[in-house]
This record gives C-alpha cells, sequence and structure tokens, in this order.
C-alpha cells in the first residue's frame, strides 16, 4: 500500500517534469531547427550569409517578429487579431502621404503611426469588450474595414521613394555594430513584452484570461479591462510594423502587406503559442517569425520556384500544431497510466 | 434553436437538449408541430433582415429608377452566387463550432485544376468529377485533421488556407487560362431564356433548399446543433461527432471546388488568384443571417436573407458610384453591426426593464440569445 502509495507520488511528478522540459524547450528546439536549417541553406549557396542578404532577411522578419508579439499576447487571451494586415496597410499608407504631403517631421511621423496603430487597436477592443462581439468577426470585420480606409486615403495613388524624405527610410540600412537597427528594435519589443508578461501582474492576468476565463474572474481579474489591453497593445505594435514596412520597401500601395496577416498568426502558432489560449511565449513567437523569413529566404536564394512559398507555409503550420497536439496527447496518456498504477 | 429557453452557456449538459429529445419522437404531427414553433421563434431574427432588405431596396430606388429591374436583379444576384453557395455549406459547420477559412483557395486550386486539365486536353466531362473530388478530398484532409488529431480548425484552415492556394499556384505556375468553350461559360455567365434569372441561382435555389431539408428537418440536422451545444452531451446521446464534423468539412470543400468551377465558367478564367478574400464574405452572410460564431444557433432561411441582403447592398453600393475597394468597407461594418444589434437590443430592454422597475436595478433580464434569436 504505502508503495504503491509512493509510486502514484513519482510517476505524475516525472511525466510532469517531462512535459514541462518539452515546453519550457519548444523555443530552443525551433531556435536550433533555425540554426540548422541556416546552415544548410548556407552551405547550399554561400551568398546567403553575404551582408546585404542578411539585413534584407532579418529587417523583414523584425516586422513581422514585432507584430507577432502583438499578435501573441492577443492569442495568449483565446482571441484572435485578423486585421494585423490592414493595421499595418493603412499605419504605413497614412504616415507615407503625411510626410509626402505634410512635410511632416520624422519623428513626429513615428509617432503618428504609434498612435494610429494603437487607435485602430482600440477600436478592435471597444467592438470585442463593449459590445461583446467574438474577436475572429470583430477583426474579420476591421480587416476589411481598415483596407477600405487605406484605399480611400490612396485614393488610385501610390507613394514611391522619391516621396518619402531620405531621413525616414534611411533606418532600412542602418546597423548598429553590424546588427541592422530593425532587429535591435525588435529585440527591445520582445525583450519588453517577455518581462511584462513573465514577471508582472498584467502579464500573469493575461495567462490567467487565457487559460480559464471564470476562475480569473473568480480572482478578480478584469478580463476585458485586459483583453481590451491586448487589442491596443497589438494594434499598436502593429502600427510600429506598419511603420518600418513603410521604411523597409519606400513604395507604397493601398494592398501592401496584404497577407501578412497570415504570416504573423502562422510565425505565433509555429512559435508555440497555443491557440487554445493560455500558454506560450513571444520570444517563441519572434523566433517562428525568424524560422518563416528563413524558409522564404531559403526559396530565393537556392532558386526555388516562389510558388512553394504559400504550400511551405501551410505544412509548417500544421506540423507545428499536430507536433503540440502529439506532446500533449503523450502526457496525457502518460498521466493516465500513471493514474491506473 | 429558438426553443431553448436558456441562454447559451448555462448548464446545457444538464438538461436534456431540445433537439435531442426530440429526435425520440418524429412522427408527421409532431414533425409539423416543430416546423411551426420554430419558424414563429426564427420570425423575430428573419423579420428584422427583411427589414433591413427593404430599406435597402428603397434605398436603390431612389439612387436609380433602373435598380428595381429585372436586368439589374440577375447582374446582382449573379456576382454573389459562389460566395452564397458556399455560406450554404459554412452554416452547419459554424453551427457546430467550427470553422472552414480555407474556402477562398479551395475556390483558387479547384479553378487552377479545372484550367490545367483543360489546357492539358482533358474533356471537360472528365475534368468536372475531378475538380469536385479534389475539393472533397481538400475538405477531407480538413476534416480528418481536425476531428482525429483534435486541432481547433481555425489553426487548420488558416493552414490549408495558405496550403491550397500555394498548391494552385504551383499546378498553374503563373499562366492564366482563358480558352473555354461557349457553352461551360454560358453556365456561369448565362440566364434562363426568357427570364432574368441566371442559371446559378437555379443552382442556389435548389442547394438552399436541400440544406434548409438536411439541417432543420432531419436528425442530421438535429445531430449538427447538438453537436454545436454540447459537444459532449452529443457524444453520450450516440451523435459521432467526429464523423459528422468530418463530413461537414468534406461538403464544404466539395462546395468550394463547385464555386471555383462557377467562378471559373462566369469570368471564363482560370488563375491562382481566383476567389481571394472569398472566405470574409462567406462569413459575413453566415454570421449576418443570424449564426452564432460559438455554435449551436441559426437558421439557414436567415443565412438566405442574408444572401440577398448583400446581393442587394452590393448593387446599391455600386449605384452609389461606390467601387468595390471601398465597398468592403460597408461589408466589413455590416457583419460588426449584424453582431451588435442583438447586444444593442439587449442593453436597451435591460434598460426599459431598470426605468419600468425603478428602484430595483438588479431585475432579471435575459441574455442576448433571447431578444432576436
Amino acid at each position: 500500500m504505502a508503495l504503491s502509495g509512493r509510486a502514484n507520488v513519482h510517476a505524475p511528478s516525472r511525466a510532469g517534469l517531462l512535459i514541462g522540459r518539452l515546453a519550457r524547450s519548444r523555443e530552443a528546439t525551433l531556435a536550433g531547427v533555425v540554426i540548422v536549417l541556416a546552415m544548410l541553406v548556407w552551405l547550399e549557396a554561400p551568398n546567403f550569409l553575404s551582408s546585404t542578404n542578411l539585413i534584407s532577411v532579418t529587417s523583414l522578419t523584425a516586422i513581422i517578429a514585432i507584430a507577432a508579439v502583438g499578435e501573441a499576447l492577443v492569442i495568449i487571451t483565446k482571441n484572435i487579431d485578423l486585421s494585423v494586415e490592414s493595421t499595418m496597410g493603412l499605419v504605413a499608407f497614412v504616415v507615407a502621404e503625411a510626410l509626402k504631403g505634410q512635410n511632416l517631421p520624422v519623428p513626429a511621423a513615428w509617432a503618428l503611426g504609434l498612435g494610429l496603430g494603437l487607435a485602430l487597436g482600440m477600436a478592435n477592443g471597444v467592438v470585442i469588450t463593449v459590445f461583446r462581439v467574438p474577436s475572429i468577426v470583430a477583426t474579420l470585420g476591421t480587416l476589411s474595414i481598415y483596407r477600405g480606409l487605406t484605399y480611400w486615403v490612396a485614393n488610385g495613388q501610390e507613394i514611391t521613394i522619391s516621396d518619402l524624405p531620405t531621413g525616414y527610410t534611411d533606418p532600412a540600412s542602418q546597423t548598429f555594430f553590424g546588427v541592422p537597427l530593425f532587429v535591435i528594435l525588435a529585440i527591445a519589443v520582445v525583450i519588453v513584452a517577455g518581462v511584462v508578461l513573465r514577471y508582472t501582474v498584467l502579464g500573469r492576468q493575461v495567462y490567467a484570461v487565457g487559460s480559464n476565463a471564470e476562475a480569473a474572474a473568480t480572482v478578480g481579474v478584469r478580463a476585458r479591462s485586459t483583453i481590451f489591453l491586448v487589442f491596443a497593445l497589438s494594434g499598436m505594435l502593429a502600427g510600429v510594423a506598419g511603420v518600418l514596412w513603410g521604411i523597409e520597401f519606400g513604395q507604397l500601395y493601398a494592398s501592401s502587406a496584404s497577407g501578412e496577416s497570415l504570416a504573423v498568426i502562422a510565425a505565433v502558432v509555429v512559435g508555440g503559442v497555443s491557440i487554445a489560449g493560455g500558454s506560450g511565449t513571444v520570444v517563441g513567437a519572434a523566433i517562428g517569425a525568424l524560422f518563416l523569413g528563413l524558409i522564404n529566404n531559403a526559396l530565393v536564394v537556392l532558386n526555388l520556384p516562389q510558388e512553394w512559398l504559400q504550400v511551405i507555409y501551410g505544412a509548417v503550420i500544421l506540423l507545428a500544431v499536430a507536433t503540440d497536439a502529439l506532446v500533449q496527447m503523450r502526457a496525457q496518456r502518460a498521466k493516465a497510466r500513471s493514474r491506473m498504477r | 434553436m429558438t426553443e431553448d429557453p436558456r441562454p447559451a452557456g448555462g448548464p446545457d449538459a444538464l438538461q436534456p437538449s431540445p433537439k435531442v429529445s426530440v429526435a425520440a419522437g418524429g412522427h408527421s404531427g409532431s414533425a409539423m408541430s416543430r416546423l411551426l414553433g420554430s419558424l414563429a421563434g426564427a420570425a423575430r431574427l428573419e423579420l428584422f433582415l427583411v427589414v433591413i432588405l427593404a430599406f435597402l431596396i428603397w434605398w436603390g430606388i431612389q439612387l436609380s429608377r433602373f435598380f428595381l429591374t429585372g436586368p439589374n436583379f440577375g447582374f446582382s444576384i449573379q456576382a454573389v452566387m459562389e460566395i452564397s453557395i458556399m455560406a450554404l455549406a459554412m452554416t452547419p459547420i459554424i453551427i457546430t463550432g467550427e470553422i472552414d477559412l480555407s474556402v477562398e483557395s479551395m475556390v483558387g486550386l479547384s479553378s487552377c485544376v479545372l484550367g490545367w486539365l483543360w489546357a492539358s486536353g482533358v474533356p471537360l466531362e472528365a475534368a468536372i468529377p475531378i475538380v469536385l473530388m479534389v475539393g472533397v478530398a481538400g475538405g477531407l484532409f480538413n476534416g480528418v485533421i481536425v476531428t482525429r488529431w483534435g486541432l481547433p480548425s481555425l489553426v487548420v484552415t488558416l493552414a490549408t488556407y495558405a496550403l491550397f492556394r500555394g498548391l494552385g499556384h504551383v499546378v498553374l505556375g503563373s499562366t492564366v487560362v482563358s480558352n473555354f468553350p461557349a457553352g461551360f461559360t454560358n453556365f456561369g455567365f448565362g440566364y434562363v431564356p426568357g427570364m432574368f434569372v441566371p442559371w446559378t441561382l437555379l443552382v442556389f435555389l435548389l442547394l438552399a433548399l436541400v440544406t434548409v431539408a438536411i439541417v432543420h428537418w432531419t436528425w442530421i440536422g438535429r445531430q449538427v446543433f447538438a453537436a454545436g451545444k454540447n459537444k459532449d452531451a452529443a457524444r453520450y446521446s450516440g451523435v459521432r461527432v467526429g464523423a459528422l464534423k468530418t463530413a461537414l468539412f468534406a461538403v464544404s470543400g466539395l462546395v468550394a471546388a463547385f464555386a471555383g468551377i462557377i467562378l471559373t465558367s462566369r469570368t471564363s478564367t482560370a488563375s491562382p488568384d481566383n476567389g481571394l478574400n472569398m472566405t470574409l464574405a462567406v462569413v459575413t452572410i453566415v454570421v449576418l443571417g443570424g449564426v452564432d460564431i460559438n455554435g449551436g444557433k441559426g437558421t439557414v432561411p436567415g443565412v438566405i436573407l442574408a444572401v440577398f441582403i448583400l446581393a442587394t447592398l452590393k448593387s446599391a453600393l455600386t449605384q452609389a458610384g461606390v467601387s468595390t475597394d471601398y465597398q468592403n468597407v460597408a461589408i466589413g461594418l455590416l457583419l460588426i453591426v449584424s453582431v451588435i444589434t442583438p447586444q444593442l437590443a439587449r442593453l436597451a430592454r435591460g434598460l426599459l426593464d431598470r426605468i419600468r422597475l425603478g428602484r430595483s436595478r438588479s431585475a432579471p433580464h435575459s441574455a442576448p440569445g433571447d431578444v432576436i434569436r
């Protein structure tokens, strides 16, 4: 009796440790895959490590990673923001338009982009928390509303790099001790968001709302305020990503950044954030963005047909969520087995 | 559906779900009373939709005296037939609490496969069944992964949304096939002789009737609602939830492939970009039609009304000189407003109750579902 009781104490904890290690190593595993893949690409195509290519691939990745941090916050609360691509497109276009037409100073353009993104995110938040529209419906709506507004602002025009002041577009190629400026910014965003999520009350609340809304409410978490906040932040970070998009490309259309919501959500999901809410990290989301950016770039430098890109995106998302499901199933089975013993 | 007196999220597991309990006694008499009951209950939402439709038609007439004419009707309705047919298949999926975001990419993939087969000399009589089978295969793929692996359909169909679109690009490359025979393009583009009724509208109405019959009058429909209200309770009542959902996804894939064929026929173009952004419109129709995105509630007649609302709105906006790029703003707003309105009705009712009852602020008032649905 005593012996079996002991076994009962030990078996689940061993399984628990294993799950814990697997869950914790998700980011590390993915980072390992990224490094191996990068080395394979480099062996096949040495120009992969040329500084122009590296700056280009990491800058694009940084843009997606910043938006993915916001999306990760939203998905951890068991919601989803489909409107990020339209927020990015609208912010990028409005900022560029303001720089072109109003001769806005560059810092003011940054503030405008940040503020507009925040406002669009807050609009999502109001629809979702005040009017209680499910986030998938609300952001499906604003996905097309914000895109329509971009067409309205653009009014059939496009913006070319000659319309923009050089002070605005310069950061695209600037590096700091060899590291592109965009990457430093993305790392800063990831660190701040990661620290807030892990070490603050607010961060705990984000996880609490996502893992069990009722329990969170019982212990006094105001779920609606938390959800409003993450949508506002997601909008703001999409705004930052939009400004960077404009800087990186210098050429803007009303349809700019179309389809990027998929890339952003894919990065988050591949990075180990569960769509069921309550788990995952922003570091994972950022590494997910790096992984997808690397695949994208690999097709280019290896001269593989670009048509396969979306096929690979789809397959990678499926593989990532299937792996998660498998790990969870194993864990549950292990737990059940240990309980039977 | 509507006869459930409790708001969603209540302890459904403890109460026998009305849909399940009805399943026991299926005589013709009770079927009639059941039908009448559900009609009366659903009438309030459908009435709301009819009012919106009437307003849009009135607005259209103000804009142009050609608005309410046969040619304009035929033209406007033809333009939304692909998304409308897909909305019919999406309705039971959303009622079971799932979603299929991949439909627009299946439209693109099926269009590409059709174009590729035709360009390589396969006759259309053989190509069309192959394309439909591709649709079933894609839908089964979605369904099996969702049900067997227990993954959220939102993520799975987001992945296949990329996958199917990518496969379309792989199949057709960057070429566009457009030399289809007139007999084929006439199906998507033509009208019933002597009338302003497009062939595709006939197909839609037929499919709509079939969908109403299956969802509201058969045991399959009752299982759909049961699975959407409480998956576990449904399973304990003998509903094979996994098989049911897999079948619904397969049908959705089949219908999306069919919509791809119609679109290819109507535009006489097979291109990897066919069907882009259609998922938004499909989900908008279903949600506008009163189907709860969280599952368990909704009616097919509501969705059919939403089809006509969308067609009328698009036509009126075109008359008003609003280009397609801006029309999406109106559709997005309509989507949000259609969900907000019941909430506003609830708030208004709560406010009225509060005024009527004076100081007793804690007066119980019911949840959003009851007001309109």
